[in-house]
Order: structure tokens, then sequence, then C-alpha cells
């Protein structure tokens, strides 16, 4: 748009010169207005939305807490234990920015698991927002990745066992696995190498991309307008005259001001964690990291940081013995359960053809193999969700009893699962596991029949104000 | 599109013959990159063997050398830890040694004790799972994970349990034996691990 043509800004009082000049040689006003004073969210937004943005803001915390880390540590293997105790110890307040960091990562987990539950009550992911569900999972991914590099930091015991328990998974993958595992590494066990190429990964590589995909995320988001806690589309109903939905309400101020007042309970909480128990009892820092990696002697008992606990419990779960009695049926019993509700017979005999080489696969590969499979498979499933989800409406509000009890069981099977990667294993807790990594899968993989089959009550025509 | 008719073929097929090219190129320099992430020269380099003096180690002792950065234990065997070894053969997985032959255990230690001499058990103290170095339970008796315990190594990790010839138990979650190093009797009390035949 040529500068002529751009009307000059108005109401920003001794600014509105200033602004003038820059609104007719950038999109200023423009994207102002599309993004947050002329974006209409829905009017009903409750508790369950304030996760997107506590996310982006604990982001803001791990970037600039993380810059400041970065001047102090050092990421070498004979000088990173002591790098990050010079910090706790020497820097001014660094025990305060290395405490901020910790924090915000175990923080950042519990908001995006939340923001992620959001999205499954009320199916924010359903169409047309599976663009916007699948960058958010990207969003997760990297966040998981970022969440591991730099765990690898502090080279202390469980650092350093993490690291190694999760690089060998790619070992497990056949033929390639060996050679990729060292590839990764950098050498033939986790070493100053590794160390290095971590960091790099940690501070550079992955902060980039994760950057990247939350600016599609939130583009994804305001081309297609946000869903809310009725899943009913504001858009279907505008006011004849302006065109505004008429149960939409601008960002800005309406949901600024809400935020706002989201991150200061949320910076309350978050201070108590910082200043008075930085490692919530062995949670969110483990007691083990507090001694130096030793190469030669694994920690009597190592389990990962709370927030991968439930695909590491999927990952133990995975025995001979679950492998024959409940992964091969298992397959069986899917395969047959496609095949009659599929009316193209290729399709058929390619789901025939598919199981087939998969019990092949689960008879002849070890179980060490499947367990990574179904450690994979436990995280990317949650892509499918948009596809797999079958249900005439998209909030929980008017779903039917099936969906609400598989709902309810797979919140207590993931924080079973959760619980039970934090223990050792023994017998009962093994069994426990698999239980509920069997309830984890069905859940998804039954999805597309339950939520169908469903007795769903009619979606209202507008939002509600409940 | 109304234009497609005026499609130039020789400047279409030019289109692609660069796009195509400009495509193996940037491939092809990403090669370097990936390359540069593989072990360095000096870390290959210090994969060389080491020695190992046994001299001091009494029967049921056990000492741990550090070899390419992995913990290689040195177990001195008593004669009845040689005796639990029989017993557990029924509980193995691969009692003989034959999964992997070449990679795990090499010829000379492919027997029931996994060694060269029985009194010795040389392995590479890492889970054949996931990595991690199993802990030492040689006592015998009950133990929380296996109630009829003959003695032998328990991953903590994942609760894999090998026996006294670092066999892996059936059904736990590790696959494989314990891997033998390439290694050597330089004279009755010294041990040169990471190579087979004696130096000249």
């Amino acid at each position: 748009m040529a500068a002529a043509e751009k009307q000059a800004v108005t109401g920003a009082g001794p600014f509105n010169g200033l602004l003038t000049w820059i609104d007719q040689r950038f999109p200023l006003m423009e994207t102002w207005r599309s993004h947050l004073s002329e974006y209409y969210a829905p009017k009903n937004f409750n508790f369950w939305y304030y996760f997107g943005s506590l996310a982006l803001f604990v982001l803001v915390i791990q970037i600039v807490t993380g810059i400041f880390l970065t001047m102090n540590y050092k990421p070498d293997a004979a000088q990173a234990f002591a790098s990050v105790e010079y910090i706790m110890r020497e820097v001014p307040w660094g025990w305060w920015i290395r405490y901020m960091h910790s924090t915000g990562a175990s923080f950042f987990f519990i908001c995006v698991y939340l923001h992620m539950f959001r999205a499954m009550l009320y199916g924010s992911y359903r169409g047309p927002r599976e663009l916007l569900w699948i960058f958010g999972m990207l969003i997760f991914l990297c966040l998981m990745a970022e969440a591991f590099f730099g765990y690898l930091l502090p080279w202390g015991q469980m650092s350093y066992w993490g690291a190694q328990v999760i690089v060998n998974l790619f070992d497990a993958i056949p033929v390639i696995g060996p050679d990729l595992a060292i590839w990764i590494r950098g050498d033939f066990v986790v070493s100053d190498a590794t160390l290095n190429r971590f960091f790099a990964y940690h501070v550079i590589a992955v902060p980039l991309a994760l950057l990247a995909l939350v600016v599609a995320h939130l583009l994804a988001l305001h081309e297609v307008g946000s869903s809310n806690p009725d899943g009913v589309e504001i858009k279907n109903v505008k006011d004849p005259k302006t065109g505004r939905p008429l149960d939409g309400i601008p960002f800005h101020p309406y949901y600024t001001v809400k935020d706002t007042f989201g991150v200061v309970v949320f910076l309350i909480v978050f201070s108590m964690v910082v200043f008075f128990a930085p490692d919530a009892g062995g949670y969110f820092l483990e007691h083990n990291n507090f001694i130096p990696a030793d190469p030669l002697k694994t920690p009597a008992h190592i389990a990962p940081v709370w927030y991968f606990t439930p695909y590491y419990s999927i990952l133990r779960a995975t025995t001979d013995e679950f492998v024959l009695w409940v992964l091969a049926p298992g397959v069986v019993a899917f395969a047959l359960l496609l095949i009659g509700s599929m009316k193209k017979s290729a399709a058929r005999i390619a789901v025939g053809v598919i199981a087939i080489a998969l019990l092949a696969g689960l008879l002849s590969l070890d179980a060490k193999v499947w367990g990574v499979v179904l450690m994979g498979t436990s995280v990317m499933i949650f892509f499918f969700l948009p596809w797999l989800d079958r249900s005439p409406v998209r909030s929980i509000r008017y779903k039917g009893p099936i969906t609400k009890t598989a709902l309810t069981l797979f919140v207590i099977a993931f924080f079973v699962l959760g619980y039970l990667g934090t223990e050792s294993v023994s017998e009962g807790r093994t069994l426990a596991a698999q239980v509920g990594t069997a309830v984890y899968f069905l859940f998804f993989f039954l999805m597309p029949w339950y939520s169908k089959m469903d007795k769903c009550l009619p979606e209202p025509e507008r939002v509600t104000s409940r | 599109m109304s234009d497609q008719s005026k499609v130039n073929g020789r400047r279409r097929t030019l289109v692609i013959a660069s796009a195509c090219a400009g495509g193996v190129s940037a491939v092809a320099t990403a090669v370097p990159f990936a390359a540069s992430m593989l072990p360095s020269e000096r870390a290959e380099a210090l994969g060389a063997p080491v020695e190992a003096d046994i001299g001091q180690l009494n029967p049921g002792e056990k000492m741990t050398v550090e070899w390419r950065g992995q913990p290689v234990w040195i177990l001195h065997r008593t004669q009845e830890m040689l005796e639990e070894i029989k017993r557990t053969d029924g509980k193995v997985a691969d009692p003989k040694s034959e999964r992997k032959k070449g990679e795990l255990t090499p010829e000379y230690a492919r027997n029931e004790y996994r060694s060269i001499k029985p009194d010795y058990l040389v392995v590479v103290g890492i889970c054949s799972h996931l990595g991690c170095s199993p802990q030492d339970k040689f006592k015998p008796g009950p133990e929380a994970f296996e109630s009829q315990w003959t003695g032998g190594f328990y991953c903590p990790c994942h609760g894999s349990l090998f026996d006294l010839a670092g066999r892996v138990y059936k059904n736990k979650p590790a696959p494989d034996n314990l891997k033998v190093p390439p290694y050597t009797y330089l004279s009755d009390t010294r041990i040169l691990i990471g190579e087979d035949k004696k130096r000249a």
C-alpha cells in the first residue's frame, strides 16, 4: 500500500506522528489490528484457556535466563559440572537465574500438558484446526528435544546416564541403529563430544525451530480463529452490520488483561517453587544429579525427569511376554476390527498385509525394538487426534458417557504411568505399567469407533456462558 | 491459466535442469556437515587396548578398568560361583552364547563360563538393553527381583538380570548377554583388553 493511501494514526497522543511515520513504512497498525485489537476471540474462555499464553510466557523466561546462564557455563566434560556449581555459588544471583531456568523447564511442561488437555477436552484440534494442532505437536516435540539436550549440560550422574539410555534407544533400530547412535554421540560412549554438540542443539538449533513453530502456531490460530469450551464456531453468527462475530470480543484489551492476571497468579506459584523448593523433592532436579557424571558407574536408581516418565514407563513395560500376549493379539484384533468396518476390498487387503508384516516383526524382533516403537508411538499418536475423533460434536460438554469414561481412564493411565516411571521396577509395578500402557493405546486406537457410536447431546447455536 | 499455451518448452527444461542441479548440490553440501558429527580422529585413537594387572585380585573380587570409555569388569570367580553358573543354564536366554556370535562373544570365550580361563570373567559392564552399568549382586539368596537368586548382576535401570558368566535371564528387557571384549593373556597375571593376539 502506498504511503499516501494510509490514514494517519490517531488515538496515541504525542506518539501519533511517530506511529504514522512507521506505519507508512511497515504494516504496524494492520498487524496490531489483525492480531490484537480486531482479533475476535470467543467471549466464553474459561480457566483452561490460560495455559497457551502462559506457555509463551515461560518460553520468554527460558530464553532470557538461558542467555545469562551461557555467560558462565562451560560446555566441556572436564568443566561443565564445576561451572554449574560456580554459577550456583559464586556468580551474583547465579543461583536465582539457574533455578528459574530449571523450574521453568518443569513449568513449561505443566503448561503445555494442560494446554493439550484443554484441546482434548473441548475438541480444539477438530477441523479446520488440524494444522494448528500439528504445529502445536511439533512444538511439543521440540520442547522434549530441548529438555533432553539441556538435561545433559550439568553433567551430573542423571544427566550422563539419562543421555546414555535415550541415545541407546536409537541403537535398537535394525541395521542402521548402532552407527546412528555413534553418529548422534560423536563417540562410542556419551563423552565430551556429545556434551559439546548437545550444547549447540540446546542453545541455538532447537530454540530457533521452536520460535519459528510458535510463530506458525499463532498465525494458524489467527487464520482459523480460536475455538471455545462449547466447541461451536463463533464465525457462524455475525453482526449483519459490522460483520463481527456476535459472541466474539477483541483480544486486546479483554484477553490481554485476562492473560496478564493469569501471569500474575502463575508468577506467585512459580516464585514459591523457585525460592522455597527448587528441586521439588527430587522431581524437578533429581538428587543423583548433584553427583558428577561417572561413566563407569550407573546410579542405583535412574529415572528421567517427571515429564518424560509416562513414555518411559511404556518403554519398560514392553517385555517379551507383553509382546507375545498383549501386542500380538492386539494387532490381530485391531486388524479384524479395521477390516470389518472397511468397505473397499483393496483397503482390506492392505490392512491384512500390514497386520501380517507387523505380526511377523513382533514375533521375530527383540522386545527392546518394540519398546522403543511403542514409546515413539505413544507420543506421535497425538498427531492423529483430529482424524481419530469422529464425534459429531467437539466439546466434552456435549459428548456422551463413553467418551467421558475413555478420557477419564486415559488421564488416570497417564498419571499412573508417570508415577511408575519415577519408581524402580518390580513385578507388580511392571504389571501395572502394562495395564496402563494398554489403556493408553486403547484410548486412541478405539476412538474412531466409540466417538462415533456415543450418544451425544445437540450442540447449541451460540456459545453459552457457564 | 490463459498463459499456458505460451510456455516455452526449452525454458521449462532449463528451469527443471537447474532446479535438479541446485538440489543435488544442496544435498551434497549436507554431507560434510553430517560427516563432521562422526567420531573425530582423536576419539577413534582413544580406542587403543589397555592392560590390566590381575595379580592382586582375590577369589570373589571384581575390578573395573576403563576401555574406550566403558567399564570392563574382571571378576575372579570362586569354585562355588562356577558351580552356580551351571545351575542357571535353564534360566538364561542364550546359555551357549549363540546370538550375534562374532560381535558379543569371541570364539575363544564361547563356552559355559564365557571366558578363556574359567576363573576370570572379562566382560564389558554395559547392559545390552539401554547402556546402563549393572550392579554386583554376587551373594546367592532371595532378592526382590528374583526369589531364587544364584548370584550375578542386576541392572537398576530396567531390571535386567545377568548370571555370573554375564548371560542374560529370560524375559527381561535386555536381549543379549554382556559383551565379552577381545582380550588376551600377556602372562598369568596380566590381561590385554581390546586386542586378541599377543603383541609381537
